[in-house]
C-alpha cells in the first residue's frame, strides 16, 4: 500500500526529469502516456483497495511514524478523485496531440504537464496541511507556465493577473499554516482536529477563515472569482480544458477536508451566503459574454457555488451529494471545453459573431456539445440531475430552502446560457464559409475528436451507473461526517 | 515573540500588499517579495524562543520543524519571484509598458454598454 500510494507522485515526478533530458517530442509524448498510465493504474488499486476493504490507505515517507513523516492520506474521497483526475490528464493529453497547436509543441510542454499532474495527486493525497501548500505551489507552478507557454500578449497579460492572485493565495495558505502550527503545534490533518477543538473559538475563527480565504481564491468562489474569466479564455483550449476540470476543484476538495476534518460546522451559514451568491454572480456573468470560452469559463464559477452549497449544510447526505457532482462535473466541464477546442480548431474563433450553423456541418459534434451542455444545467436523466437533485433534497432536509430555490433558479439561468451558445455556435446559417469538398468536422480531428468522445460517453456513464456509484459517494460522506476514522486511520486509536 | 519581529512581520506585509496594488509589474514583483518574506518570518516566529541547534542528546534544543517549513518556503518564493521577474521581462520586450492592461473582452462589453447608453434616448429626451 505504502508504495501504490506514493507512486502517483513520485512517477510524474521522475517522468519530468527524464522528459526534460530526452526532449524529442516523439519520446517525451510516449514518456508522458507511459507514466499516466502507470500513475492511473496506481490510483486504480488505492481505489479499488479503499472500496472493497473499506479502511482508509496510509502511507508514511521515509520510515518515520506518523505524525513526524510526511503522510500520504487515502480515503475514498482522495481515491476517487484521484483515479478521476490521472483518468482526466491522459484524456486531455490525447487531446493536446491532437490539436497540433503550438504549445503541446515547445519541448517545455510535457514536463510541465508532468509536473501538474504530481501536483494535483499530492493535493489529494497530501496529509498535513504544508504538504498541501507543497503540492498546491508545485501545481499553480506548472499551471503559470502552462498557461504562458506561447508567450503572446494577451497570455502575458492575463497570465499576470493570475500569477499574481494566486501568489496572495498562496500567502494567505502558508500564513494560515504557519499560524495553525503556532496555535495547535501541529499541521498533521490528523493531530489538529482534537487541537483545534481545544483552542478558543476565536482563534478558531481566524484560522478557519484565513484557510478558507486562501481555498477561496483558488475555488474561485464569489467574491474571490474574478480572476478566473480573465484568466482562462487566453490559454489554449487543452490547458483550459485541464483547468476548468480539476484546478478549481482542487481548491474545493481542501475546502470539503477543512471544513469536515479541521473545522466541523465552522462557518457554514457564510458558506451558504458565498454558495448562493456564486451560483447567481458566476451564471450572470456567463449571461453577458458572446463568446463561448468565456461564457464556459463563468460556469466553472457558477458550478463551484453547487459545491460550497453541498460543504456549508455539511450533512452526510449533502457531501455524498456534494462528491457525486465533483465526480459529474470534472468530465463535463472539460468535455464542454474540448467541444469549444475543436470549434476553435476549425473556423479559428467561437465568438458568437464570427460562427454559426455548425449543427449543419455536424452533427455529431452538435450532439457532443449537447449531451454535456444539458448535463451541466441539470436537465435529466444526465449526470448533473442525480447530482443537482441530491443536493436538493439535502438542503431540503436540512431546511435551507433559500439556497435550494438559489440552486433552482440558478440552473435555469445555466440553461439560458448553454442556450444561447446553442443559437449562437451551432445554430442558423453555416459561417464561416466552408472551402468546398470539405464534408464534416470530426473527421478532420480524429484524434481531438476521439479524446472528447471518451469524455462524453464517460459522463454518459456516470449517468448510467448512478446507483453503484452513488453508493461509493454516499459512503465516503459518511467517512468525511466522522473525522475520527480518518484520525484513527493515521495515529492509531 | 520578540516585539522586533513583530514590527518586522507588519512592516513587510503592509509595503508589500501596498506594492501589490500598483499597476507597475516591477513594483508588484517587489510586493510579492516583501510578501513572501514576510510570512516566513511569521514561521520563523512560530519556532518559539531561540534555543540550541536540534540534534539529538542535547537539552534546551529549539523546534525544528518551522526550520524545515520555512526552508521550502523561501525556495518556493524564490522561485514565484523569478517567474514573476521573466513575466514582467516578457510584457517589457512586447509593448515596452511595464503596466497591466484591463482585459481585452471585459472592455468590449463595456463599451458596448456605453454604446446601448449613448443609442437610447433617455425618459427626458422623449418627453422633450
Amino acid at each position: 500500500m505504502n508504495a501504490l500510494l506514493a507512486l502517483p507522485l513520485v512517477l510524474p515526478l521522475l517522468g519530468a526529469a527524464l522528459s526534460m533530458i530526452v526532449r524529442a517530442r516523439a519520446a517525451q509524448r510516449t514518456i508522458s502516456f507511459t507514466v499516466l498510465a502507470a500513475s492511473l493504474g496506481c490510483a486504480i488499486g488505492v481505489l479499488a483497495h479503499v472500496a472493497s476493504t473499506g479502511e482508509i490507505a496510509v502511507s508514511s515517507l521515509g520510515g518515520w511514524p506518523a505524525p513526524v513523516a510526511i503522510t500520504l492520506v487515502g480515503d475514498r474521497l482522495s481515491a476517487m478523485m484521484l483515479v478521476i483526475a490521472i483518468g482526466l490528464l491522459c484524456v486531455v493529453l490525447a487531446f493536446a496531440i491532437g490539436q497540433r497547436a503550438s504549445d503541446e509543441r515547445s519541448p517545455y510542454y510535457h514536463p510541465v504537464y508532468l509536473v501538474l499532474s504530481a501536483g494535483i495527486a499530492q493535493a489529494f493525497l497530501a496529509g498535513d496541511l504544508f504538504n498541501l501548500f507543497v503540492a498546491f505551489e508545485l501545481l499553480l507552478m506548472s499551471s503559470y507556465v502552462l498557461l504562458t507557454l506561447e508567450g503572446t500578449d494577451a497570455q502575458i497579460r492575463s497570465g499576470t493577473t493570475y500569477v499574481v492572485l494566486n501568489v496572495v493565495e498562496s500567502t494567505v495558505l502558508l500564513t494560515a499554516v504557519g499560524l495553525v502550527f503556532a496555535a495547535t503545534g501541529t499541521v498533521s490533518m490528523a493531530e489538529l482536529p482534537a487541537r483545534l477543538a481545544e483552542l478558543p473559538d476565536g482563534v478558531r475563527t481566524g484560522l478557519n477563515l484565513l484557510l478558507l480565504v486562501s481555498f477561496g481564491i483558488k475555488a474561485a468562489v464569489f467574491p474571490l472569482f474574478f480572476w478566473l474569466p480573465d484568466a482562462y479564455p487566453t490559454a489554449p483550449s487543452s490547458v483550459t480544458a485541464v483547468f476548468a476540470g480539476l484546478l478549481t476543484k482542487v481548491g474545493i476538495y481542501a475546502m470539503i477536508r477543512t471544513e469536515t476534518l479541521l473545522f466541523p460546522g465552522g462557518e457554514s451559514t457564510l458558506l451558504l451566503w458565498i454558495a448562493g451568491f456564486t451560483m447567481i454572480i458566476g451564471v450572470l456573468g456567463a449571461m453577458s459574454h458572446v463568446e463561448m470560452k468565456r461564457i464556459l469559463s463563468f460556469h466553472i464559477v457558477s458550478q463551484i457555488g453547487y459545491m460550497v452549497m453541498g460543504v456549508a449544510i455539511g450533512t452526510e447526505a449533502a457531501l455524498a451529494a456534494t462528491v457525486f457532482f465533483l465526480l459529474h462535473q470534472i468530465p463535463v466541464k472539460t468535455a464542454l471545453f474540448l467541444v469549444q477546442g475543436i470549434v476553435e480548431r476549425e473556423t479559428g474563433t467561437t465568438a458568437f459573431d464570427d460562427v454559426g450553423g455548425l449543427a449543419r456541418r455536424s452533427g455529431v459534434l452538435a450532439a457532443l456539445f449537447l449531451i454535456p451542455a444539458l448535463s451541466l444545467a441539470g436537465l435529466p436523466p444526465f449526470s448533473g440531475f442525480l447530482g443537482k437533485y441530491g443536493l436538493v433534497r439535502a438542503g431540503f432536509e436540512d431546511g435551507r430552502y433559500v439556497i435550494v430555490a438559489v440552486a433552482l433558479a440558478g440552473s435555469l439561468l445555466t440553461l439560458v446560457s448553454m442556450t444561447k451558445i446553442w443559437i449562437g455556435v451551432f445554430w442558423g446559417e453555416v459561417y464561416p464559409e466552408v472551402p468546398a469538398g470539405r464534408v464534416g468536422i470530426l473527421r478532420h480531428h480524429r484524434l481531438m475528436s476521439g479524446a472528447t468522445v471518451v469524455l462524453v460517453l464517460a459522463t454518459l456513464a456516470i449517468a448510467a451507473l448512478a446507483g453503484p456509484l452513488f453508493d461509493y459517494c454516499r459512503a465516503a460522506g459518511e467517512q468525511l461526517v466522522d473525522a475520527s476514522t480518518y484520525v484513527r486511520a493515521v495515529v492509531g486509536p | 515573540m520578540s516585539l522586533a519581529m513583530v514590527v518586522l512581520i507588519a512592516v513587510l506585509f503592509g509595503t508589500g500588499t501596498y506594492l501589490l496594488l500598483h499597476r507597475t509589474l516591477t513594483r508588484m514583483v517587489l510586493g510579492v517579495g516583501m510578501l513572501a518574506n514576510g510570512v516566513n518570518v511569521v514561521i520563523v516566529a512560530t519556532s518559539g524562543p531561540p534555543g540550541e541547534a536540534p540534534i539529538v542528546g542535547r537539552e534546551g534544543t529549539t523546534d525544528s520543524v518551522p526550520q524545515a517549513l520555512v526552508l521550502t518556503a523561501i525556495v518556493i518564493g524564490f522561485a514565484v519571484t523569478a517567474f514573476l521577474l521573466a513575466l514582467a521581462w516578457r510584457n517589457w520586450t512586447i509593448d515596452g509598458n511595464d503596466a497591466v492592461e484591463d482585459d481585452v473582452e471585459d472592455r468590449r462589453v463595456a463599451r458596448a454598454d456605453e454604446r446601448r447608453v449613448v443609442d437610447v434616448p433617455s425618459a427626458e429626451d422623449v418627453e422633450l
